[in-house]
């Protein structure tokens, strides 16, 4: 029993039997941290490095929580104040880190593709912890886990996934592996944030009307405008944006059912989702938050374990 | 191939072991009982079950546990993880640990482990169905035992509940 890849880099390459294992798997990890003792042994003699070149609040928590809670030594990097900022290269600083005897490396890097020019060039497990704009999969896991949770099925489960496609790794992983699990998905935003072709290249669905994206799904997968990574003006104002395609009580209680409502966070509130609908009971936001340590401990559980070649 | 107990003595001796746990309980206000995932429990849904006909005015408390997590060879080999439900607090409580057949003694070891993660037990115990004698890895051994049994390491020794006997090959 074990994953068929010894990176986590991202959904695309996992079959759905590594999708299955690593839910099923965090499901016991959730039970886990409902003990008086939140903490297992499983990884006492492993050693992890959280690498990050990029900003992060709940992953690097999460993460850093995960390996904790797995009895595992962790170490944290931030680029900044760092020798990064000195032009080390991104291989050098691995290779000296990796010198110190680490098993592991959770890395969260701006350059889509970092974490892959990493696992051809060093023997440690990675854990892709986002990558610019191409993956986030422990995201689109702990999704996947939390919808699954909630509504008990992947399998023919209806998902919107509402915003920024264009700029969003989330959304990306999100697709992989709704896709992989049978679920049926539409990517719902404007036009100008809707890569083109994507309906063809993913076999989903693409909506322009926010109202008829809302009233087709069973679960909205709203993700954060990422102000950051626009450079150029593709849509003409946050509050154009908001009244567009915000999700508020309102747009929800007109539909003629209670659909879940998630977000990866950081919520940029009164943009993309209002108060009232990010607070409500329909919105699983925070419940995502704490199924995030489950799937991180798993995930990491899997990669760690079972390949030790010396035994 | 060779049936160490037929179904009529598999079905006498779980009576039995029940027998011998409400012997040396009275009653069972201070005690609780765990069967060990995966196959453990199936021994412990019957011990139980039938401790709970022959008293059905008592609360039996009966959980499950996982160990899979706190096993010493996870870099060796995973195995899947199981259900661990044990919805009672242990804290001051007995606890008897319920495991089909007791081998190395790893598995207790690692349930040891994990039990104290839920609590300090007054006291632990060991039920097994079968002993597999001198093969032990660690200094453990069972207060309750089924059938004690000598077997080669390189035997196995297997409880197959579908035709209701033991059977070692």
């Amino acid at each position: 029993m074990q994953l068929s890849t010894r990176h986590l880099l991202g959904i695309k390459d996992l079959t759905p039997q590594d999708i299955q294992l690593i839910l099923d798997t965090a499901t016991q990890f959730k039970e886990v941290l409902q003990r008086p003792v939140k903490k297992v042994p499983s990884l006492r003699d492993v050693t992890i490095v959280n690498l990050f070149y990029e900003n992060s609040t709940r992953t690097r928590i999460s993460f850093e929580l995960a390996e904790k809670r797995l009895s595992a030594d962790t170490i944290n990097f931030a680029a900044s104040g760092s020798s990064v900022s000195k032009g080390e290269t991104l291989l050098d600083t691995v290779n000296n880190i990796l010198s110190m005897k680490v098993d592991m490396v959770v890395m969260r890097h701006s350059a889509s593709g970092a974490p892959h020019f990493l696992a051809q060039h060093i023997p440690a497990a990675i854990v892709n912890a986002g990558d610019g704009i191409n993956e986030h999969p422990t995201q689109g896991l702990l999704d996947a886990f939390s919808m699954r949770e909630k509504t008990g099925k992947l399998e023919g489960l209806k998902v919107a996934i509402i915003g920024d496609i264009m700029h969003s790794r989330v959304a990306m992983s999100n697709i992989y592996l709704l896709k992989k699990m049978g679920a049926e998905v539409m990517v719902a935003g404007p036009p100008t944030l809707i890569p083109k072709y994507i309906q063809e290249a993913f076999d989903i669905r693409v909506e322009y009307n926010l109202k008829k994206a809302l009233a087709w799904c069973d679960v909205a997968n709203v993700l954060r405008i990422q102000l950051e990574r626009q450079n150029q003006v593709l849509f003409s104002s946050l509050r154009e944006y908001s009244l567009a395609y915000g999700i508020n009580k309102k747009l929800l209680d007109s539909l003629n059912k209670e659909i879940v409502i998630m977000h990866p966070g950081p919520i940029n509130r009164g943009v993309e989702i209002d108060s009232d609908a990010a607070d409500s009971n329909q919105s699983i936001i925070l419940q995502q938050v704490e199924n995030g340590v489950a799937v991180r401990m798993a995930v990491l559980y899997l990669l760690a374990g079972g390949r030790d070649e010396n035994n | 191939m060779k049936i160490i107990l037929d179904s009529y003595q598999l079905h006498l001796t779980i009576q039995r072991l029940a027998h011998q746990l409400i012997e040396s309980h009275t009653d069972f206000e201070n005690t609780v009982f765990i069967g060990i995932q995966p196959r453990g429990i199936l021994l412990s849904d019957k011990i139980v079950d039938h401790i709970r006909q022959l008293y059905p005015q008592q609360k039996i408390q009966y959980g499950k546990l996982d160990i899979t997590f706190y096993r010493d060879d996870i870099r060796k080999e995973l195995h899947v993880a199981n259900k661990t439900d044990i919805p009672f607090s242990i804290e001051n409580r007995k606890v008897v640990l319920i495991d089909d057949v007791l081998y190395t003694g790893r598995t207790i070891r690692a349930a040891l482990d994990a039990i104290n993660d839920f609590g300090r037990p007054a006291k632990v115990e060991l039920c097994v169905l079968v002993d597999r004698r001198f093969s032990r890895q660690l200094p453990i051994q069972p207060d309750f035992c089924g059938k004690a049994i000598d077997s080669l390491i390189s035997q196995k020794v297997k409880v197959e509940w579908e035709k209701g006997e033991v059977v070692l090959y």
